[in-house]
């Protein structure tokens, strides 16, 4: 009897044991919601977006090659009016050309921080661009509204409100973002490699230039990526000084729109369920979709390109 | 000199031309910020309600909205970030599964704000029937705030050096019990660093607010501190409008007639608390550590 229980006893787990597992468990728990936070995000968002296409049967050309937007009436041509192009066009422009005005900016001031000048690169310019990156994007499209806007509409004509204005504060919101990561790369670079390149007496600019810029080139390809990421999905900022007219931008300084700023002016002004709404997330699903396609540059460039110490 | 040299001396001075190029961009932005902002922040303007139409309207009740908000998504994200960093950094194999979840986060950390937005739009406002409220308003954060925060909460964790773990395991503790007993505590001024930097940044989140939490901030009756009363601050099912959202409201369909002192007064206001967070976050950072490690 007693020889039963006692084995019960130890048979039994312990009390230790027994919190072990609850607490890997819980940890768990805590990681597998996140993962159904991610999923529910995606699968929700493709149906709201998919219904534009198998509900109120607008074609994916149409989508995707019409210029007029403005769903719930008809195109001269007697389709519904949901040519998405303008907005995937604008949110392309802005996207580009900011990458293309923040790179080397962002290269050059990296450049700078670990190379020509550590002490005052770590001193100044490394709070610096942590202040920047914290900078809430709406206060970034303020300063673009009360800034950007009258400068652009003085220098270049037009309302002001355009493309361009959009280029510029995107400009300065990605720029710290491209500018620390191309920084960690830059520093991941062993030292040796800049000795051998002096070894042989290279300059310190061919250094750079031929050397550690070359063999960063995974990492800042990267920060660039991860730049037009955050710039394709800035949405209020954007918005704020583009002008929001859903219109094919045909110069730089016209008003125009990107996929951010119509859902950000829309969404609160349609119907649940309407071909309006519907067609708003399509919008969002492109915009996810795009999302996701950055992230898979990201880990494409990681693999080729990861630096082999 | 030679060719070559006279090219790198070029090289470097245009280099150092676009670090000073850079850092002017800022010195602007938080000059101008703070010059035009911070002469129309008065203790009035930090306490009194937002007028519609007249000027003379405050920003009491969007701060107000902004901190609430922040403590909720704070609350309910931290727990979540903990357990979720604690599995990945402690008891996370190197497998197949791990890299999957892994890339989950990355990829949520990389969703534009407007698009968790829109998702906390569908789920919490239409499908609970929340409606634009407070509650949806931080969960919504939560989701935000979530990939970022058990990174730094995993990276906090992972800087905990192994011989913390081997002296718990050593006295006979469950490796949970080391974790929560010894390498949490350890890594504390870490996570808490992590916490307020991420604060920061839910702080002066709009994107994913305006559709979440709203865009109107109905007026509160601060002597009623019961959650259930609609008009109580407190109440989570009332629409809240945040600092953030206010400064995007008034400027894109704002009508008041003092629209940009209130906007640049805000903006100050928001980079403020932003420069306090992030100077906080490395002061409390240092003094969490020297008393737990009584360094002194």
């Amino acid at each position: 009897m007693q020889n039963q229980k006692l084995a019960k006893q130890l048979m039994k787990k312990s009390k230790t044991a027994r919190y072990e597992r609850f607490g890997h468990l819980l940890s768990l728990s805590a990681l597998l919601l996140i993962m159904a936070v991610v999923l529910g995000i995606i699968i929700f968002i493709a149906t709201k977006g998919l219904s534009t296409f198998f509900n109120d049967h607008i074609s994916f050309k149409d989508f995707f090659t019409g210029v007029i937007w403005n769903p719930g009436t008809k195109t001269p041509g007697g389709q519904q009016a949901v040519g998405a192009l303008p907005m995937i066009v604008g949110s392309f422009l802005v996207t580009i050309l900011a990458a293309v005005v923040s790179t080397p900016f962002a290269i050059g001031t990296a450049v700078y921080m670990t190379e020509i000048s550590p002490k005052r690169g770590a001193k100044i310019l490394q709070p610096v661009t942590e202040l920047l990156v914290g900078i809430p994007s709406v206060v970034y499209g303020f300063i673009g509204l009360s800034v950007v806007v009258p400068f652009v509409r003085h220098a270049f004509g037009g309302s002001g409100f355009g493309i361009l204005s959009g280029t510029f504060v995107l400009f300065v919101m990605i720029l710290p973002t491209i500018v620390s990561m191309t920084v960690d790369s830059l520093k991941a670079v062993p030292k040796y490699y800049r000795q051998a390149s002096l070894a042989l007496g290279a300059t310190k600019w061919q250094t750079i230039w031929k050397v550690v810029l070359r063999a960063a080139t995974p990492g800042i390809l990267t920060a660039v990526v991860f730049g037009m990421a955050r710039a394709f999905g800035e949405a209020l900022a954007v918005q704020m000084v583009i002008g929001n007219a859903a219109l094919m931008p045909h110069s730089l300084v016209s008003p125009a729109s990107t996929l951010t700023s119509v859902l950000t002016a829309g969404m609160g002004n349609t119907v649940m369920g309407s071909l309006q709404n519907d067609a708003l997330w399509s919008l969002a699903l492109v915009l996810l979709i795009m999302s996701l396609l950055f992230n898979l540059l990201v880990h494409f460039i990681g693999r080729r390109g990861a630096f082999k110490k | 000199m030679n060719r070559t040299q006279k090219q790198s001396q070029i090289a470097i001075l245009i280099l150092r031309l676009i670090a000073g190029f850079v850092v002017l961009i800022l010195a602007f932005l938080i000059g101008y910020i703070f010059i035009t902002g911070l002469p129309n922040v008065s203790w009035k303007f930090l306490t009194s309600p937002a007028k519609a139409f007249t000027a003379g309207g405050g920003i009491g009740v969007q701060l107000f909205n902004s901190i609430y908000l922040l403590i909720l998504a704070m609350l309910i994200s931290l727990p979540i970030a903990l357990g979720a960093s604690i599995y990945l950094s402690e008891y996370a194999k190197d497998n197949w599964f791990t890299s999957m979840i892994r890339t989950t986060i990355e990829i949520l950390s990389s969703l534009p704000s407007v698009v968790v937005g829109l998702f906390g739009f569908l789920l919490f406002v239409v499908q609970f029937n929340y409606g634009f409220s407070i509650i949806s308003g931080a969960l919504t954060l939560t989701i935000f705030n979530l990939p970022l925060l058990t990174r730094n909460i995993e990276e906090s964790l992972a800087s905990v050096s192994d011989d913390q773990r081997q002296g718990g395991l050593g006295l006979g503790l469950s490796k949970y019990e080391t974790i929560i007993h010894i390498v949490v505590p350890a890594a504390l001024p870490g996570i808490i660093s992590g916490v307020i930097l991420c604060s920061g940044r839910v702080f002066g989140e709009a994107a994913a607010l305006i559709y979440t939490a709203g865009q109107s901030a109905p007026a509160l009756n601060f002597g009623d501190w019961n959650p259930f009363n609609i008009d109580s601050p407190l109440s989570p099912l009332r629409p809240a409008e945040t600092l953030a959202v206010h400064i995007w409201k008034i400027n894109s369909e704002g009508i008041m007639p003092d629209l940009t002192q209130v906007s640049s007064g805000s903006a100050a206001v928001l980079v403020l608390a932003i420069l306090i967070f992030n100077l906080s976050a490395r002061y409390i950072g240092r003094k969490v550590f020297e008393k737990m490690t009584s360094v002194n």
